[in-house]
């Protein structure tokens, strides 16, 4: 696209209409393929998922869909158990996961940062199942949580035989326990790298001016390292639990939901509703649900640690 | 350091912490690994050997009856090359081509002047904090809905629904709120000097973009590569959903395969250790760039 070139070499102060107009065709053109497909295949489902959720639409079906006004949320909140399991595990999930791992990983972060001889190494190490797929490992812990697996087996060694094995992932009161584990063990990783840029931001005068003053390590980190770490909190809480409200995979691969409900969650209940059951409508209206509780938790955890400021 | 101080005592005291230090980091580094080594060597066991060695070290360590017949098996037994095939091509045309939207994005947002460009930056951070398995489901919906082209018998034909193609796979990942914000967040710091000056020079503004601004731009580009890559490689939930054709599977889904078959515990091992061991290679060579992509990510907070 040729613009009229302006004849005197002054910066341009004035410019031409012309040139303002190509300027703004240029942009809109450039936005436009970004723009189209984040409207259809993110505006438009979230759209569509508001619609579906008040009908009775089914995924192949001969009907068009009907509106059926409050009667998907009235199912899942009075005829269907199954949801409400599926609402009390994912926050079960999501009150254990967060916490853990949010402080595991600083505590990492806290171990790397150390100008220490082959720090990287450990860094890599504990990045390495990040990068593994999530549908990999729910398949190996799968494998180590089996009644003769290698968690028993390693649990029956340093107990030295006091241990009586237990089928995890078939037990109702270890289920999810077992989830909580091998996802904290995925994803810590991750956490530590974000709170590890976290730390470098602090500057490094403020630790020299504590040392001057003889503060004890603890101190240091109470009084320094903590308040700057302030906004990466806020980050990593917000990043966990949202990624801990979504939790599918490691259920879909590892138990189905069961045994009878205990890990059963609010994505895991969508997608069997919506797309195994093929009821689209009620489906839709599970994930509203589910949408509505992350932007809840998202606002009261920003305007919470902002007060705190 | 405290020099005034610095006695034998604070000496041992800082010497042990080093100690401790050591220590620590060295039993989260075993229980970081364990999982790992125990499915690459279990992968060269057979099912009887894998179950015995549970109980001691043996679990870890390659030793026995070794070899590559799990492996074997694998190629026997699944379309394995067809799931890797598949992947390879989706995530790359996922990667390659949200990288030129996306940054043509950034650029727009950035560094050209249009009305509207403020709400249109705004409502896409807005868009961030919406997780994919809120709306994967309307999505599926949806994308059976969509019309497209078809190659029937020579003829170009109309028809409904993208379920069981590439397309659905690709088309709905390339367009990424998070890469273009990255993208213009790291145009922004290039001077506006360079523009202008090409302006002068008569150049349009797509010229602007290739000619100036991508060159300088190789860490953004590296960044949103390796951000996009990872799950696109691990994608699992929407190919579940919208792809039931084995020729058209991604090696995640791929993986349930083994379920329809009597659990061989080996063979599986064998098949994650495949889909795993190429990703790991990619990330211990490139794992500077890796995890200074994953602390960019931070910035969005």
């Amino acid at each position: 696209m040729p613009t009229p070139v302006s004849e005197r070499p002054h910066p341009p102060i004035r410019r031409k209409p012309a040139a303002i107009r190509s300027e703004r065709r240029a942009g809109v053109a450039m936005a436009a393929p970004a723009l189209l497909l984040l409207a259809l295949f993110l505006a438009v489902p979230v759209i569509l998922g508001f619609v579906l959720a008040f009908t009775n639409a089914r995924l192949i079906s001969p009907n068009p869909p009907r509106f059926v006004g409050l009667d998907n949320f009235i199912r899942a909140f009075v005829d269907d158990p199954t949801f409400l399991h599926s609402v009390v595990n994912t926050f079960v999930f999501a009150l254990f996961v967060v916490p853990i791992q949010a402080g595991l990983g600083l505590l990492l972060a806290i171990l790397v940062n150390q100008r220490l001889r082959g720090v990287t190494l450990f860094r890599i190490i504990f990045f390495i199942p990040v990068v593994t797929s999530i549908v990999v490992v729910s398949i190996l812990w799968k494998f180590m949580y089996q009644q003769d697996g290698l968690i028993n087996s390693f649990l029956d060694t340093v107990t030295a035989g006091a241990w009586n094995g237990v089928a995890w992932l078939n037990d109702p009161d270890v289920a999810l326990g077992a989830i909580i584990v091998l996802s904290i063990w995925q994803a810590v990783g991750f956490h530590m790298v974000i709170w590890l840029s976290g730390l470098q931001t602090i500057p490094e005068e403020l630790y020299e001016a504590a040392e001057m003053d003889g503060a004890s390590p603890w101190r240091k980190f109470a009084d320094v390292t903590w308040p700057g770490l302030r906004p990466t909190m806020v980050f990593v809480l917000i990043t966990i639990t949202i990624a801990a409200l979504g939790l599918f995979v490691q259920i879909d691969v590892m138990t189905q939901g069961g045994p009878v409900d205990s890990t059963t969650t609010l994505v895991y209940h969508a997608v069997r509703k919506g797309f195994k059951e093929q009821e689209m409508g009620y489906g839709a209206a599970i994930s509203l649900i589910f949408f509505i509780a992350v932007l809840l938790i998202a606002l009261v955890q920003q305007r919470l640690t902002r007060e705190k400021d | 350091m405290t020099v005034h101080r610095s006695t034998g005592s604070a000496r041992l005291g800082r010497r042990r912490r080093l100690a401790l230090s050591y220590a620590g980091m060295s039993v989260l580094a075993v229980f970081f690994l364990f999982p790992l080594v125990f499915m690459v060597v279990s992968s060269l066991k057979p099912d009887a050997q894998i179950l015995s060695d549970t109980d001691s070290l043996r679990a870890f360590l390659p030793v026995g009856d070794i070899s590559l017949d799990n492996y074997g098996e694998v190629f026997e037994r699944v379309p394995v090359a067809q799931f890797m095939t598949n992947s390879v091509l989706v995530t790359s045309a996922i990667v390659i081509l949200g990288l030129f939207v996306n940054s043509l994005a950034g650029f727009a947002l950035s560094r050209v002047r249009w009305a509207g460009r403020g709400v249109v930056l705004a409502v896409i951070i807005a868009t961030l904090i919406v997780p994919f398995e809120t709306i994967a489901v309307p999505m599926v919906y949806w994308v059976s809905k969509l019309p497209t082209l078809v190659l029937e018998g020579g003829l170009l034909k109309y028809d409904f629904g993208w379920l069981n193609t590439y397309q659905v796979q690709i088309i709905p990942f390339v367009a990424n709120a998070f890469s273009i914000f990255l993208f213009r967040q790291y145009f922004s710091t290039i001077p506006a000097s360079l523009d202008e000056a090409a302006r002068i020079d008569g150049a349009g503004w797509f010229t602007i973009y290739r000619r100036i601004i991508v060159p300088l731009s190789g860490p953004a580009f590296a960044t949103v590569a390796i951000l996009t890559f990872l799950p696109a490689w691990n994608s699992y939930l929407w190919p579940l959903m919208v792809v039931q054709k084995e020729e058209l599977r991604p090696v995640m889904v791929g993986m349930q395969y083994f379920f329809q078959l009597n659990t061989q515990w080996g063979e599986i091992m064998a098949y994650t250790s495949m889909i795993t061991l190429p990703v790991l290679i990619v990330f211990l060579v490139f794992q500077r760039a890796f995890i200074s992509s994953i602390a960019a990510s931070g910035v969005k907070g």
